[in-house]
């Protein structure tokens, strides 16, 4: 029996990354609450080897049985009667064994009936899901709005659902309307306050709302009347046994087939809200895209390693012109990219959530104590460190892991293009990944301002400053190479101040910064372990030959032709 | 209404995974080339038995298992699932024994754990296919018992209502209680470990495998008695020696043949009343028929 979390070395490698020591220490705040709890962890050791054993139970658990019903899963899809959805047979049953394995609520605290695990792992997990059944993994990764529960909720809230999540109940959130997509700002869903009830009540519509029909709901509504911009919103939570929400009809989608996508109608369904008013869009909402943008991080890297396992099976068993197709350069060089954007992904993915679970740790820390002004200097770092590599990191593995699902099935030839083989529901689960939770031009907006401040820059330098094996010397210097090009294309589009121009590059340099970033990251893991340098030197070799068509790109540009890219 | 139940469970070589050197030279099996796991019939006849716990709260789950010491393994994967706790039976004395002998240990430690409902475990083990154990041990203890359980339907004080799963169809039985029941491999599969038990008795150790673990936990043995994990030897549960191991055993091998599954090429044969008959010719002189 293979085991998803052991036949993938390289999450075993992440998860032991040097800065975790830091990281369980301060989750575990010096592990007190082994006094209270009779699963929580005596020490650091203790606290790694209990990730490492659920680890295993969930890659068991993906390889005998989510992996398996993903295929009948697709075919069947959930189906809605009465305003209720049903899942497909096969998701049922992945949801009840993930329950019976106590794997919701992975990241809250132990008072709540979580289990108290960093990001890290918890990421790893998502990692391993969507491998096996990528829309599956928007069900199970929902127990994210937990997060954004626990943060933003009161006390009242946080004791009545965190400990429903973590036994079990699914959760979604209900940001996007019909005229409220990308631009959320335009949000109508309105929500009024009875005196007389002495709460909120919500009326309106929904659309492409991922599991519509969950037991806890977080809600993006107007609570001020008369506002149209995102300052008159607020976020509620709604609470499905009080009713007043049906599920219209769900969509029929491409990819992702499981995973219900529902239009929902509330009727007066009586609601809480869930922190400030009028900071539901400005803040909370902000908070809880950064958690999903992860989380799609770690579906794009499950779908790139399963597209390549996939191509790499039929490359290794297809024989052609008398042997295995996998000896022709044209196919192994697919194949060896494949890895390499796989590796490179991960690597970006467990990087982040390092940065993420750096500064929710102190965060979470400040909510008991005043911190140190040293503190409170590392928590500014890493929140800045996960608000520039989130947006890049989403963006770039989305387009990795739809890359690797087109060549598996290049790799397979015709025989791909057929319902037969995996790597079509691949091709059409990985679709999804860099458009929702803001397409890869949203998460451009969002990464080009550390281009512009140098946030990716100084990171780049602090990977430079890092002492590397003598063998990987002639690789770094070509990432140093690289790193040149992308600061003079950075020079030569800000020079002008013109915003437009620096709009119309925006991807282009991000990607350039991507590009360094992720050849130093693997670096980096080759230089702890020898295994990732075939890696290493894949992808440096792409990305320079990137970054090299980039700055030509940029530099031969003649910003009077900018004229005639508008159609209109 | 609550029930003691104690299941009984072997640890197995997976043989479902047999490579090229599952076998040593001299017939027998390479215990070291294949990973040793809980053997899957009574992991259905756990999961029959945590049922019971869920529905009849206060109900208790023993495991009890023999083996040498790394056998406690079975007793953690069980406590993982949710078990109560579990005993295991190693001693040098056991070692080599048939299903007589091994029925004849089980049912020594059923006696001295002295009070049960029922007996729950797997219809036979994936490294001797014999079936024997769970009916012997329900001989030996004077029960009623009832084999190629599939699902436990009802249960009271005195009686079980069982679903047999036959060659032919199913059977629905009753069974007066304290009864062994052995549960077929198409019953209901076993629940995962659960994340909150593993961390909580992942440290659970016998007395030899803490004198032999590196990583110091003694603290934590003190303040948490339920990690101290039972070894019982043949004294611990009044055994008589000679009825234990390879003196208990009256199965004597006679002979081991190494079977070598081979895919042998096709052959053609001409649609001919001819070739047919040299074919049956072929079959009945290498005794296929």
């Amino acid at each position: 029996m293979a085991n998803y979390y052991l036949d993938t070395p390289g999450l075993k490698h992440h998860l032991h990354h040097p800065l975790m020591k830091r990281i369980v220490e301060l989750k575990e705040r010096n592990y007190a609450d082994k006094e209270t709890y009779d699963y929580a962890p005596v020490d650091f050791e203790d606290a790694m080897d209990s990730y490492e054993k659920v680890l295993e139970i969930v890659g068991e658990i993906c390889d005998e049985i989510i992996a398996p019903n993903a295929e009948e899963v697709d075919h069947e899809g959930p189906t809605v009667s009465d305003g209720r959805v049903t899942y497909a047979a096969g998701t049922q049953v992945n949801l009840d064994v993930v329950r019976k394995a106590g794997l919701m609520g992975i990241t809250m605290p132990r008072r709540y009936d979580g289990l108290n695990f960093p990001v890290v792992p918890y990421i790893m997990i998502a990692d391993m899901v969507s491998r096996a059944d990528a829309g599956f993994e928007n069900l199970w990764g929902l127990q994210d709005c937990a997060e954004t529960l626990y943060e933003f909720g009161n006390e009242d809230q946080r004791k009545k659902y965190i400990p429903r999540v973590c036994a079990g109940e699914t959760m979604s959130m209900d940001l996007t309307e019909p005229d409220a997509g990308s631009d959320l700002q335009s949000v109508m869903l309105k929500a009024t306050f009875s005196e007389t009830d002495n709460c909120w009540y919500l009326n309106g519509v929904k659309r492409f709302i991922t599991n519509g029909d969950a037991d806890i709901h977080l809600v993006l509504a107007r609570s001020e009347e008369g506002t149209r911009d995102g300052r008159g919103l607020s976020m509620f939570i709604y609470d499905k046994r009080n009713g007043g929400v049906t599920v219209r009809r769900i969509e029929n989608k491409m990819g992702i087939k499981g995973s219900p996508t529902c239009e929902l109608v509330y009727r007066n369904a009586k609601a809480e809200l869930c922190g400030e008013r009028k900071l539901g869009l400005i803040k909370y909402v902000m908070g809880l895209m950064n958690n999903a943008r992860l989380g799609i991080m770690a579906q794009s890297v499950g779908l790139s390693e399963a597209a390549y396992r996939e191509g790499f099976a039929y490359a290794m068993e297809r024989k052609q012109f008398g042997k295995a197709i996998i000896e022709f350069p044209a196919v192994y060089e697919m194949v060896s990219l494949m890895r390499a954007k796989a590796d490179a992904s991960r690597s970006m993915l467990y990087e982040t959530a390092r940065f993420v679970d750096m500064y929710k740790a102190w965060d979470d820390v400040s909510k008991e104590r005043k911190l140190e002004p040293e503190e409170r200097q590392e928590m500014k770092k890493y929140s800045k460190l996960a608000d520039a590599f989130t947006p890049m990191g989403k963006g770039m593995t989305s387009e990795y892991a739809n890359q690797n699902a087109y060549d598996a099935i290049q790799i397979h030839g015709g025989s791909g293009f057929m319902k037969d083989y995996t790597c079509e529901r691949l091709y059409r689960d990985a679709r999804i990944t860099n458009i929702y939770e803001g397409t890869t031009q949203l998460q451009v907006v969002a990464a080009i301002r550390h281009v512009i401040t140098g946030t990716y820059l100084a990171q780049i330098r602090e990977y430079e400053a890092i002492g590397y094996k003598p063998e990987l010397e002639e690789l770094k210097n070509r990432l140093m190479e690289m790193t040149a090009k992308y600061e003079e294309v950075v020079a030569h589009v800000t020079e002008y101040k013109d915003n437009e121009y620096l709009d119309f590059h925006a991807r282009r340099l991000v990607e350039a910064a991507a590009h360094c970033i992720f050849g130093y990251l693997l670096l980096q893991d080759a230089n702890r372990d020898e295994a990732f340098s075939r890696s290493a030197r894949v992808y440096t070799a792409y990305g320079r030959a990137e970054v090299d068509k980039i700055h030509s790109y940029i530099t031969t540009f003649d910003r009077k032709d900018l004229g005639f890219f508008k159609i209109v | 209404m609550s029930y003691k139940i104690i299941v009984l469970a072997k640890q197995v070589p997976d043989t479902r995974n047999v490579g090229k050197d599952a076998m040593k030279a001299d017939g027998t099996v390479n215990r070291a080339a294949l990973p040793a796991i809980f053997n899957p019939e009574d992991l259905n006849a756990l999961e029959q038995a945590l049922r019971l716990k869920d529905l009849y709260p206060g109900t208790t789950v023993t495991l009890l298992t023999m083996g040498p010491g790394r056998a406690a393994e079975i007793i953690r994967e069980g406590l993982y699932r949710g078990a109560d706790g579990g005993y295991l039976l190693t001693d040098r004395a056991f070692a080599g024994a048939d299903t007589l002998a091994t029925s004849y240990a089980l049912s020594m430690a059923i006696r001295k754990i002295k009070e049960y409902d029922l007996i729950l475990c797997g219809r036979q083990a994936i490294d001797g296919d014999t079936a024997q154990v769970g009916p012997q041990v329900a001989e030996k203890l004077g029960l009623s018992q009832v084999t190629y359980a599939e699902e436990i339907r009802g249960i009271n004080k005195e009686r079980i209502t069982v679903k047999r799963r036959l060659e032919r169809g199913i059977e629905i039985v009753e069974a007066a209680l304290p009864a062994v029941v052995t549960v077929n491999g198409s019953a209901a599969p076993c629940r995962p470990r659960h994340a909150k038990q593993v961390q909580k008795y992942k440290h659970a150790k016998t007395v030899t495998e803490k004198q032999d673990a590196d990583t110091d936990y003694t603290q934590l043995f003190h303040n948490r008695p339920y990690l101290d994990l039972q070894e019982w030897s043949v004294a611990d549960v009044g055994a008589d020696v000679v009825q234990c191991g390879l003196s208990g055993s009256p199965t004597k091998v006679k002979k081991i043949e190494n079977v070598v599954f081979q895919a042998k090429e096709n052959k053609a044969l001409k649609p001919t009343d001819e070739a047919i008959d040299e074919l049956m010719r072929e079959l009945i002189h290498n005794h296929t028929i």
